[in-house]
């Protein structure tokens, strides 16, 4: 039993024992972005790539390549807002809503 | 050969463990189970067995091993009473909830307040609803058959869950008394060895072990959770079957002793039904009154229609209840035993009893007067009080 087969429609027979999962990494299936009340916006403009942002996001939100910082990954950023407060740059914007 | 020996409850159980030679015992002192722990660990020292043995610093500390150990992937166990069972609380739920196969050997004691230090089964009936299956025991020899068949049943596939395995604080747990031990080459067949089919230490397959459930699926895991407790009905009695292929010792949901032809039933759990057995003697004896004794093995998954189809019959039960619940009614025996009644539409009359509470002695001569009762109640259908203590001083 895969666990992207079990869903809100799966019955108790289908459920794992004590919800058990036996794969790795599932929780990138899980979209913590539906929680968010409040969302980072990026401007790559102002940002100077100096990557303060990026490890401390709690949901490792911030993709990393080659150095430099790419768009947040919304479908996990829960939108705490660390990053904005931690942009000495102003790169970073909290904006109302999803 | 079977052997034969005298051993305290407590021995005999620590002797099953060295025979079984679990993988981790985590535990923490508690009287009156102590020397579970303590003779495991002179093992341990000996060199008799590879167990790894966890110093604690808690009963919430050693359940929680146990649970981790068991989730790794190791046979695990740890032994308790009375408060330290109450402080192992929230993750007893969580160890069922989790589908792990762990054993407890549970020495009743009453729980603290007042402080008391002796038998009764305050601490086991307040876990009754945590998801554990719970075998009870009358005798040092069924605390031991009962612990080498606790493993078969709790790492079945159709079960996987925790199972106590209880007997009376220093009734049984202190008293000696003659015995008879499997030898350890049949002991290790009968129980086999664990290997689980999903574990954490597992490389080749990462799994993630009690996830958070959000009401979308915490319903559906409970009813899954049921499951396996009615399932374990069947495994129990499978396990029972074999393991008297093994020992010639008969086990099943309950034992009834002399109720082919009786009339009035007395029903509890525990070292009691002993004395019980020596008054249903001699009133038979004495008087020929048709009296007998359904004693409950298996509180846990509750035998509610054996125990109906058993019962249903009687003219007058009293049920014996060893705790009290506080609903200001039954005890939890009382309570079920009269609610299994109920369904199968038995017309027996039912008083429920509260005896032993902390260590309180029962005697023959209690048990006479509770069959006296009963017969009066079967002849007037008159009952004054459904609650009644036995042995409680009163004005």
């Amino acid at each position: 039993m895969k666990s992207t087969d079990i869903n809100e429609r799966s019955p108790w027979q289908d459920i794992t024992e004590g919800n058990q999962i036996y794969e790795p990494a599932t929780s990138r299936n899980f979209h913590t972005g539906e929680w968010r009340t409040c969302t980072p916006v990026f401007d790559s403009a102002k940002c100077t790539q100096c990557l303060l942002c990026f490890p401390v996001c709690p949901d490792s939100c911030i993709p990393l390549k080659d150095e430099k910082r790419g768009e947040f990954d919304y479908d996990h950023c829960k939108g705490c807002g660390i990053c904005a407060k931690v942009c000495p740059f102003g790169a970073i914007t909290m904006k109302e809503g999803k | 050969m079977a052997i034969r020996e005298r051993l305290s409850g407590n021995e005999a159980v620590a002797y099953a463990i060295k025979q079984i030679n679990p993988d981790v015992m985590p535990a923490f002192p508690i009287t009156p189970s102590t020397e579970i722990p303590q003779y495991v660990a002179n093992y341990i020292a000996n060199g008799e067995i590879d167990t790894e043995f966890i110093h604690v610093e808690s009963e919430h500390s050693s359940m929680s091993a146990t649970m981790g150990a068991s989730a790794a992937g190791a046979r695990a166990l740890t032994a308790t009473s009375s408060c330290g069972l109450a402080l192992m609380w929230e993750v007893l739920y969580v160890a069922a909830s989790d589908r792990l196969p762990i054993v407890l050997a549970l020495v009743n004691r009453a729980l603290t307040g007042p402080i008391n230090i002796n038998a009764d089964h305050s601490d086991s009936m307040g876990a009754r609803d945590s998801g554990w299956i719970q075998i009870y025991a009358e005798s040092n020899q069924e605390a031991y058959d009962n612990f080498l068949q606790a493993y078969p049943i709790a790492e079945h596939k159709d079960v996987r869950l925790p199972v106590m395995i209880c007997q009376d604080g220093f009734i049984t747990s202190h008293g000696v008394e003659n015995i008879e031990l499997v030898e350890d080459g049949p002991v290790k067949e009968f129980v086999g060895e664990y290997h689980p089919e999903h574990y954490l230490l597992n490389s080749k397959e990462p799994m993630a072990l009690g996830p958070y459930a959000v009401s979308n699926y915490y319903m559906e895991t409970k009813r899954a959770q049921r499951q396996a407790m009615l399932n374990a009905k069947q495994v129990i009695l499978e396990v029972a079957a074999r393991f008297e292929q093994m020992t010639g010792r008969k086990y099943g949901f309950f034992e009834e002793y002399r109720m082919e032809d009786a009339e009035y039933a007395i029903v509890l759990i525990g070292s009691a039904a002993g004395t019980c057995k020596a008054a249903i003697d001699q009133i038979r004896e004495t008087t020929g009154k048709k009296v007998g004794l359904l004693k409950i093995r298996v509180f846990r998954p509750f035998p509610e229609e054996e125990l109906a189809e058993a019962l249903k019959d009687m003219k007058a039960i009293a049920v014996l209840d060893r705790s009290e619940m506080f609903a200001a009614t039954s005890g939890p025996l009382g309570a079920e035993v009269r609610a299994a009644l109920y369904q199968a539409k038995a017309q027996a009359e039912v008083v429920n009893y509260f005896y032993g509470l902390g260590g309180r002695d029962i005697t023959v001569d209690d048990f006479i007067e509770v069959y006296d009762r009963l017969e009066e109640i079967a002849r007037t259908h008159e009952i004054k009080d459904m609650y009644e203590y036995i042995g409680l001083r009163s004005r």
